[in-house]
């Protein structure tokens, strides 16, 4: 089973819970998809085994052959092809590696090549298999750091990914094809906003999917009734307290140093079982 | 000679604008017989690539030089890649950018001033 | 007239509650926030819309079923799997190259202008607010945020204002960049968290591609003093000056239950700090 962990709102707790679930189960695979920030590592701190680099394929011209009629530029929706001085110019940083002017080039003159846009690393801790992708600065395009992360996805095991927060297109690449999705929310009315745009993506997405209420004695009962309204099931409540809030701060993880919290997160997932074989999405 | 100019309006009095990508106009200026034209710049409003754009649509306009307060990398390689040349640094009203230009004032620009996006915050 | 970003790095350390704590004390400002993915900064302002404006970005691809003779050569050129077994276009998937709209041989797709969000000029309690919210599966390629820049500099110059508050973007791509810009100053505003600083490292070097003097809010310090201790000496060594640091409180929290900003709620540590956070930033701009 694929979980993904998401919230509309930064900071609600989606790396406390994708962590701490995972230190929870047996036979797990811990997925970072965030990877303009990803953080999960500093809670895991696996021990690395690979690396390997993200590339997406930018359009290369052959002069030799180009004749500059300018083809390539008209198919580009992106300006990533500019013609200049009858000379092809590719700027590689706008270009969504589509892959029309290459085709539609007459001469033949374009071909893709390879550049690096990020990372994807692979480890391990105890019986964790992690990864994670990490976005090269001034690069653009999280989703195929996103997309090379989930090619690791094991099916036979329990797979979690942290996804990035937001509603915005890496998002949707993290969470498409999981089998469920927790949303992360806190229950003042910056959580509830973004929740109920996070729950609007998922639906779209036809994604079973719970929520999770973190510092959930900090607010108000707005969230709790929004939920009940929607028919929307709130797996667990993590109340604040500063002890969570200081160990989250250190880089540690709850479980190891609340253990009470490894059996509320084995609850976790038998409900998220649960509730994903009653498929809960309307 | 013709000459372009990144324009915050559609006059002479109009300011030089700062960014040659997301000006709101540009100032086509005929040197040999002072006539000028004011062209809108559709790039502006281009999620990415609006130097690009910009300096494709003003090298077809067969433009020897271009004035602007600030050149980014992108606009930067496609006018050189069409033997345009780059003036940059200009500041106060288009009449005034014309006078020092004519006067050589100006120095030719070896490389972009700004970082890409430079455009993009400001209003 | 001063700009000045609230940008984090990370999500939820507080960056929206001090924007409007800004402004509160600021006085004849325009308020923007530029996070357009999760805008929050009007639920404190007490904000009414008063104009809606459609932002429309790119383009998505759209069959005509009548047209379509089911070759399949749109699918096989799609590389995001969003034309459908059916040949109709999954929204969601396209990201509008018109790939699949030029190698029809039908014309049977047609490229449609793509409403990716909207965007809104309110006014608040404290002034007008220019706010926007991307759609949903959009890409946030910054121009909505510049074009709440925009706007706000317009609102800005037309009534002669002192100050642009500006609730940044989280992260470090396109949509941050296009909220530093050109600002005067990017207040960084850090928990005392490993993953804070870790996120605030990148966005640093971000702010400082793009030549803009930063500053530091510690946030919160005190839910653990030795990791405070730790980011203090990091800044120092770096020579960014720390404008101050702000205590926990739950005042906080329910103040923005109550949809104010913690200046108005209460007086307390948090709002002397903050009071004197801002002196501070009206001295220095």
């Amino acid at each position: 089973m694929v979980i993904s962990v998401a919230s509309g709102k930064g900071g609600t707790g989606k790396t406390t819970v994708a962590v701490n679930l995972a230190l929870s189960l047996d036979n797990v695979q811990l997925l970072d998809c965030d990877v303009e920030e990803p953080n999960s590592h500093i809670f895991i701190k696996p021990v690395f085994k690979s690396k390997s680099k993200v590339f997406i394929p930018i359009p290369v011209v052959d002069k030799t052959k180009c004749d500059g009629c300018g083809r390539c530029q008209e198919v580009c929706i992106y300006n990533a092809v500019a013609i200049a001085g009858k000379k092809v110019l590719i700027f590689p940083e706008l270009c969504h590696g589509c892959g029309s002017c290459t085709y539609f080039c007459p001469h033949d003159a374009i071909k893709e090549e390879n550049e690096e846009i990020g990372v994807v690393e692979a480890g391990e801790k105890s019986s964790i298999q992690f990864i994670h992708g990490k976005l090269n600065i001034g690069k653009m395009m999280a989703p195929p750091v996103i997309r090379a992360v989930k090619k690791h996805i094991n099916k036979k095991k329990t797979v979690i990914i942290d996804a990035p927060p937001g509603t915005s297109c890496p998002v949707i690449t993290a969470i498409k094809g999981t089998d469920f999705v927790i949303l992360v929310t806190e229950p003042t009315p910056f959580g509830l906003n973004d929740l109920m745009l996070a729950v609007e993506v998922v639906r779209k997405l036809k994604i079973p999917f719970g929520v999770i209420v973190n510092r959930s004695d900090l607010g108000n009962k707005k969230t709790d009734d929004y939920c009940a309204r929607e028919h929307i099931s709130i797996l667990m409540k993590i109340p604040f307290s500063k002890k969570i809030a200081g160990i989250y701060s250190r880089g540690d993880s709850i479980v190891e140093a609340m253990p009470e919290y490894r059996e509320k997160f084995r609850e976790l997932f038998e409900k998220i079982k649960q509730n994903k074989d009653e498929s809960s999405a309307k | 000679m013709k000459i372009a100019i990144s324009s915050s309006g559609m006059t002479l009095e109009s300011d030089v604008d700062p960014r040659f990508g997301r000006c709101p106009y540009y100032i086509i200026y005929e040197t040999e017989n002072d006539s000028f034209e004011p062209v809108e710049n559709k790039s502006g409003q281009a999620a990415g690539g609006a130097g690009i754009q910009a300096a494709q649509m003003i090298s077809s306009m067969k433009v020897e030089s271009v004035i602007s307060g600030n050149i980014g990398p992108n606009a930067f390689r496609v006018l050189s890649a069409a033997s345009v040349k780059i003036y940059s640094g200009a500041t106060g009203s288009i009449k005034n950018a014309v006078e020092k230009f004519k006067k050589g004032e100006y120095k030719q620009t070896g490389g972009p001033d700004v970082v890409s996006h430079f455009g993009m915050g400001r209003g | 007239m001063k700009q000045i970003v609230i940008i984090s790095g990370k999500g939820g350390t507080g960056k929206t509650v001090i924007a409007g704590a800004f402004a509160a004390l600021a006085r004849d400002k325009v308020m923007a926030d530029c996070d357009v993915d999760a805008a929050d900064l009007h639920l404190l302002l007490g904000s009414t819309i008063k104009k809606t404006y459609v932002f429309k970005s790119g383009f998505t691809a759209f069959t005509h079923r009548d047209r379509c003779e089911g070759c399949g050569v749109c699918r096989t050129a799609c590389r995001f799997e969003a034309v459908r077994e059916n040949f109709s276009i999954d929204p969601i998937s396209c990201e509008g190259c018109a790939f699949c709209s030029f190698i029809c041989p039908r014309q049977a797709i047609e490229m449609k202008a793509n409403i990716s969000g909207k965007w809104f000029i309110s006014e608040t309690r404290f002034g007008p607010l220019v706010h926007a919210r991307l759609g949903i599966a959009e890409e946030n390629s910054g121009k909505l945020v510049a074009l709440v820049r925009q706007k706000a500099e317009e609102i800005a110059a037309e009534k002669n204002c002192r100050w642009i508050i500006i609730d940044g973007s989280p992260g470090i791509g396109c949509p941050v960049i296009a909220s530093i810009t050109g600002t005067d100053c990017a207040v960084i505003v850090i928990e005392p968290t490993l993953s804070g600083l870790h996120d605030a490292r990148r966005v640093i070097d971000v702010a400082g591609h793009f030549n803009v003097p930063v500053r530091v809010i510690i946030n919160k310090y005190d839910l653990n003093c030795d990791m405070t201790e730790k980011i203090e000496h990091w800044f120092k060594d770096k020579n960014i000056k720390i404008l101050g640091k702000v205590g926990f409180s739950k005042a906080v929290v329910r103040s923005v239950v109550e949809g104010k900003t913690i200046i108005e709620y209460s007086e307390n540590k948090v709002t002397r700090t903050l009071r004197s956070i801002w002196r501070l930033i009206e001295e220095e701009l």
